[in-house]
């Protein structure tokens, strides 16, 4: 019954109060995420996208209307809605298991024994196949590879919702594009609902069930939504030929360049 | 248009393919040459001169005009004749002939004493503070001007609150040292709790983590490298204060003996002191240095 609607935001506004005065971020924003669902958050840089993710993450909370997850108000940040971040924020004095480890304990420490604990951090570690890496420091792999982890802690802790704040950003186009693929596996195993920042109109046709198109700031609004009908599983080389798949892309790349250009080029 | 969508991994095909050619010809000549070089690794002697022989010539030349200034000078002691003491007072360091003349080694061991007790107490005061002035805004903006006031201040001031209080010189000797060697602490501390990144702070209330494991495993790491810059500081600052206050509160120590060989005018045994005092402060800071680096972590 409340599977259409798992995550519920409605009306929100945000406005940030700094030291230039007031900026007003987000307006009029209304979004349903049904349960399984992949959704994601396009628009040009500075146009809220992450703010929206850390306001359903809780790190933020709304100066007016609600957030809901699972008919509950979302207050605080809490382990259920799990967010890999844009950086990948490992703690550089821990080793990758430990990191991950850290998420693990909080989340099944209280019901679980050492062994099992230890058996949750290595099975996440070897579903983004960092497996080899348990014992080395973040600052020893790669971005690649720092990217995995931070995936890898926010699966440990099983999460009802996964929130992706530009996660494959940072990393070159060929270990993007291989762990967009790796995501499509996880996700469709763990049938997780997901949330997604991203700039990269290809990665957003590629993983998602619906692509949420942001307006330029301030007080941007959600601009369009666009369903993209495309069977799953997903493979991106057979896509490339696929009409719909070249219609979808089309379609959102026509709303962020005709209609909503990059906002450097409309103040220019 | 095609081409476009898949731009990453089409892209990069093309632009491999060919390479393959030029890049397997290519290595053949480098191979022999980095064989060469891990079987028979030439000794780095260029090296290892850039390294010894700069200070080795600095001191040389400390010591040269010291010899050619004291040549015709009566008063001021060669650097032969120096040494010749310094190997007769190392001779027998831990004498004892009553309480106003002891070994060497006694007054030094009786300053790092005190510099022990005076910055162990404001390691153990300082670090928390700076802690509790990170987190509260409200305190370090109610503590900040007390600690920029009272900073600046010289040792030997503090000297006179510490007799009046304690009644005794030793006392009155740690506090100086602890009020001297406490904000360095404070203040390093309290900016690496302020600095400790937002994501990782993030991370922790993602994670939803407990306050003592907020402390253990996010803010004190994190600290920690400033926490150290405080504490090496403090230590030099304790291991300056300690002559000085010495020289006033008298006892055995190695700020005493500098005054109480002043007093006999042995100025041999003076500048003997202060190549001690020298070498003392440099060797805490090395060890503090090698602790840092061993709890620092790597970024990126």
């Amino acid at each position: 019954m409340t599977s259409t609607e798992y995550i519920k935001v409605e009306n929100v506004e945000m406005v940030f109060e700094t030291r230039k005065g007031r900026f007003h971020a987000l307006h009029d924003i209304n979004l349903t995420v049904a349960q399984g669902e992949f959704v994601t958050l396009i628009g040009h840089s500075g146009c809220g996208k992450s703010t929206l993710l850390n306001l359903v993450a809780g790190l933020t909370l709304p100066t007016s209307g609600v957030l809901l997850c699972d008919q509950r108000e979302i207050a605080a940040p809490g382990p259920e809605r799990a967010v890999v971040f844009q950086n990948h924020s490992l703690l550089p004095w821990l080793t990758c298991a430990e990191n991950v480890h850290l998420a693990v304990e909080r989340v099944f420490g209280a019901r679980e024994g050492k062994a099992q604990l230890q058996a949750r951090t290595a099975a996440a570690l070897e579903l983004v196949g960092m497996a080899h890496a348990l014992n080395k420091r973040p600052h020893e792999i790669s971005g690649g590879m720092k990217q995995r982890v931070g995936i890898a802690r926010a699966l440990a802790m099983e999460p009802k919702v996964l929130l992706l704040d530009e996660p494959f950003g940072a990393l070159d186009a060929l270990t993007r594009a291989h762990l967009q693929d790796e995501l499509l596996k996880i996700v469709a195993r763990a049938r997780s609902t997901v949330v997604m920042v991203t700039h990269d109109v290809d990665e957003a046709v590629l993983l998602s069930d619906r692509i949420v198109m942001m307006s330029n700031g301030p007080a941007a609004t959600l601009g369009e939504i666009l369903p993209v009908p495309l069977p799953r599983p997903r493979n991106r080389v057979d896509l490339a030929a696929d009409a719909t798949y070249v219609q979808c892309r089309k379609q959102v790349l026509d709303f962020l360049y005709r209609r909503h250009g990059q906002p450097q080029q409309l103040a220019a | 248009m095609v081409a476009a969508v898949f731009h990453h991994t089409l892209d990069s095909r093309p632009a491999a393919a060919p390479k393959p050619v030029p890049a397997a010809a290519a290595p053949p000549p480098p191979q022999p040459a980095s064989t060469a070089r891990t079987s028979r690794p030439p000794f780095d002697w260029r090296g290892l001169w850039l390294a010894v022989l700069p200070p080795i010539i600095g001191l040389a030349l400390l010591v040269g005009v010291w010899a050619l200034l004291t040549m015709n000078s009566s008063t001021f002691p060669t650097p032969a004749a120096t040494f010749e003491a310094a190997v007769k007072l190392f001779a027998d360091p831990f004498y004892r002939k009553g309480p106003n003349d002891q070994g060497i080694g006694w007054n030094i061991l009786f300053s790092l004493e005190r510099v022990a007790a005076g910055f162990g107490l404001a390691a153990s005061v300082g670090i928390p503070m700076g802690f509790i002035l990170g987190r509260f805004s409200f305190i370090n903006r109610m503590v900040n001007p007390l600690v920029s006031l009272l900073r600046p201040v010289s040792p030997l001031a503090w000297l006179p609150i510490g007799l009046l209080v304690f009644k005794a010189a030793n006392p009155a000797a740690i506090w100086t040292i602890f009020i001297c060697s406490i904000w360095p602490m404070i203040i390093n501390t309290a900016v690496g709790v302020q600095r400790v990144p937002q994501d990782y702070l993030n991370v922790a209330r993602v994670l939803n983590l407990s306050e003592w494991k907020v402390i253990t495993k996010i803010l004190f790491p994190a600290v920690l490298p400033y926490m150290l810059t405080g504490v090496r500081l403090s230590v030099g600052t304790a291991w300056l204060v300690i002559v000085a206050a010495e020289m006033l509160t008298g006892g055995v120590g190695i700020g005493f003996w500098v005054w109480d060989e002043w007093n006999n005018l042995n100025v041999k045994h003076i500048i003997i002191a202060i190549f001690v005092i020298g070498i003392v402060g440099l060797l805490l800071e090395q060890l503090l240095i090698t602790i840092a680096r061993r709890f620092s972590y790597d970024e990126h």
